[in-house]
């Protein structure tokens, strides 16, 4: 992969994300050319499936980036993170030091070999013009010490090992931390990122998201199911249908050949689109409602 | 020009409730240099990357940006309207107040969150002071002011107070004498003491925290003489200091009768008047009729996800009498028993004796709460805190 530099200016970023297949719009862009431009990490918040890690492996793709991605999980902590050391192999070095009576064994089992790099630390040791994508996916589901470590990552982009010193990235990396909102993160992490709320899309971008995701679907039948997923998010519902299930949905019916949208075909694959038993329930009795309001637009 | 403008803006941001200090008034400029100002939806989303942190904002942002980038006038209005506050905080002249078009605007988040309710002349409120009434109540509650007395037996029901859930064990390790696992990179730092020699093998264990605590508390008619010792409880819960047993609990508090409120942030206050006094004017529906199956719906669908997770537990506070669609109760009750990791529900009905749950609501609720406590006498904040720890 060869780096490329990041755009210069919105419109650039704009053309860059539309050349991998990322709809976004205008506000989206601005963010993301902001996020370039200043070096700061881009706090995405919205529903599940409305694309938010999307944003981070596109940019990795389009720039030529190396994409880092943590996992955030209760209870992730530093070694996990960011570093650990091998301390099997320290010991076994002690060990095999003792033979050869080497004084300087402590410098030497507190070296980069002993170090195993977890995604922070290599986020931070990118090469200069070619700072990777740090992906720090779910934050929410990581608890609030770790939150509290990532605040000097972020800040200052150095990490602290006490035994080998501060670590400072030659290029800060491009950082895109997403949530889904299960609980609030802290302001203090919010306040060094540019924040942005992804929401559902409107139906025009909808419509030309799905059919570049699924390129091969029939004009009428892609407008018929973003109608329906549209006036669907406008139901009562546990949780509404995010466009990764649009185009999940989509998939589904182009599989099985569908060519117009029915109640019968609906609710064959209903379970693609909605994921909680009471939300499939109250949209059958609500069916032929939606369908033909959907139908009317 | 722009630079004091983009200032002007952040400050009436900040003066209608967003958190932003002097760093974000940096940020906004260092946005405003590298977005450029050709367009003005541009202006926006840059400015909106860094003033909005939360998707609640959203809307308060957009309103106060369409106004105040759009006529010069007002802006011009706002600043007058602002400098007395400018010249000097410690003087006594109150500053005159902003024009009323753009306060109108500032507040309208708030009353859209919160609008007046639609009168239903065929919905008839029945509560369990046997009144009927053909619309909400909408009373503020005026808090009597807590004694000396109350406040310090408060305090001391709270200061050996624990919930009678099991903390959760967390993925996270400490170092302890006596655990399974043996903490090698300890072990290897504390070996430099003996010279390199591995005497002693340094031990970790899982910690432990208490889970979150989500509170549900009854504020309709029926559950009027018990709310205002709820609230100095769950007071004491928010706040618990350092001390406790409850050190470092996540505590969310909402309130409903008709509509559902979120108050954590009005409890928050670390005086107990000055909080409940807060939270009685955040809460338009005290002692009104009771909907509990449609507030229980309202929280699942709008803040379960955001609040529930983490293993949460919800204290549902509530006579559970219910006039309105019991199906809604118990669907809404289902959903929110399988969301959480434990629902108590407490009931001030208990108190009396031969208690048998009936009534409707009630009976829809029972087979979803994972604990039901009879809080006797709960006239006394000691007797819930033990009935709880219990």
């Amino acid at each position: 992969m060869i780096a490329t530099p990041t755009p210069a200016s919105i419109d650039a970023t704009a053309k860059l994300l539309d050349s991998a297949n990322y709809v976004a719009d205008r506000a989206l862009a601005t963010s993301v050319y902001l996020m370039l431009k200043m070096q700061r990490p881009l706090f995405l918040e919205g529903d599940a499936g409305v694309g938010k890690t999307e944003i981070a492996k596109v940019l990795a793709s389009t720039l030529g980036r190396d994409l880092i991605r943590l996992q955030c999980y209760e209870g992730l902590d530093i070694a996990q993170a960011a570093y650990e050391w091998n301390v099997q192999r320290q010991l076994l070095a002690i060990k095999a030091s003792e033979r050869t009576a080497d004084a300087h064994i402590e410098n030497v089992i507190y070296s980069d070999e002993f170090l195993i790099k977890r995604p922070l630390l290599k986020a931070l040791q990118g090469k200069a013009g070619a700072a990777p994508v740090l992906l720090i996916d779910e934050l929410d589901r990581a608890d609030e010490p770790f939150e509290a470590f990532l605040l000097e990552v972020l800040s200052d982009f150095q990490l602290t090992i006490p035994e080998l010193g501060t670590i400072t990235a030659a290029e800060p990396p491009l950082v895109v931390i997403t949530s889904n909102r299960t609980r609030e993160i802290h302001d203090a992490i919010k306040r060094r990122c540019l924040y942005y709320w992804v929401d559902y899309p409107n139906a025009a971008r909808e419509l030309e998201i799905v059919r570049r995701k699924v390129p091969g679907v029939d004009q009428r039948l892609s407008a018929q199911i973003v109608a329906f997923v549209q006036r669907v998010r406008k139901e009562d519902m546990f949780k509404l249908p995010g466009i990764a299930e649009t185009i999940d949905w989509t998939r589904a019916l182009t599989a099985l050949d569908v060519i117009e949208l029915s109640k019968e075909n609906i609710n064959d694959t209903l379970g693609v689109l909605l994921k909680y038993q009471d939300d499939i329930h109250a949209l059958r009795t609500r069916m032929q409602t939606v369908l033909d309001d959907s139908a009317s637009q | 020009m722009l630079a004091t403008n983009v200032l002007h803006f952040t400050r009436i941001l900040r003066d209608s409730g967003l958190p932003l200090g002097t760093r974000s008034t940096l940020d906004a400029l260092a946005c405003v240099e590298v977005a450029g100002i050709e367009t003005r939806a541009d202006l926006k989303a840059a400015l909106r990357c860094v003033l909005v942190s939360r998707a609640e904002h959203l809307v308060l942002f957009d309103t106060a940006f369409d106004l105040f980038w759009r006529d010069p006038d007002i802006a011009a209005k706002m600043m007058a309207a602002l400098l007395p506050e400018v010249s000097g905080r410690g003087t006594a002249k109150p500053p005159p107040p902003p024009p009323t078009r753009l306060l109108d605007a500032m507040h309208g988040q708030q009353s859209e969150a919160a609008p007046q309710p639609t009168q239903d002349p065929d919905e008839l409120e029945f509560d369990a002071t046997l009144t009927f009434s053909a619309n909400e109540k909408f009373q503020r509650l005026d808090f009597e002011s807590m004694t000396a007395a109350e406040w310090a037996q408060a305090k001391d029901a709270i200061a050996d107070f624990a919930l009678p859930v099991k903390p959760i064990r967390t993925r996270r390790t400490r170092g302890v004498d006596r655990g399974r696992i043996i903490d090698l990179r300890r072990t290897l730092r504390e070996s430099v003491r003996t010279g390199g020699e591995v005497i002693h093998l340094a031990r970790k264990a899982p910690q432990v925290k208490p889970p979150p605590l989500v509170v549900l508390c009854d504020i309709s008619g029926s559950m009027h003489r018990y709310t205002r010792m709820f609230l100095h409880f769950i007071h004491a819960l928010t706040n618990a200091s350092i001390r406790t047993t409850n050190a470092g609990q996540h505590v969310e508090v909402f309130l409903f009768g008709t509509r559902l409120t979120h108050v954590t942030r009005q409890l928050r206050h670390k005086d107990v008047d000055a909080a409940l006094e807060r939270v009685a004017s955040a809460a338009p529906d005290w002692s009104g009729g009771t909907r509990i199956g449609a507030c229980l719906h309202e929280f699942n669908q709008r803040w379960s996800r955001r609040v529930l997770g983490q293993g949460a537990v919800v204290l549902l506070l509530t006579d559970g009498l219910d006039r309105d669609d019991i199906h809604v109760l118990a669907a809404s009750a289902e959903r929110l028993g399988q969301s959480c990791r434990q629902l108590i529900w407490l009931n001030p009905l208990l108190r009396f004796d031969g208690f048998a749950p009936r009534a409707s609501g009630i009976q829809a609720l029972l087979p979803h709460a994972t604990k039901f406590i009879p809080a006797h006498n709960l006239q006394s904040i000691k007797a819930l805190a033990t009935a709880l720890s219990a």
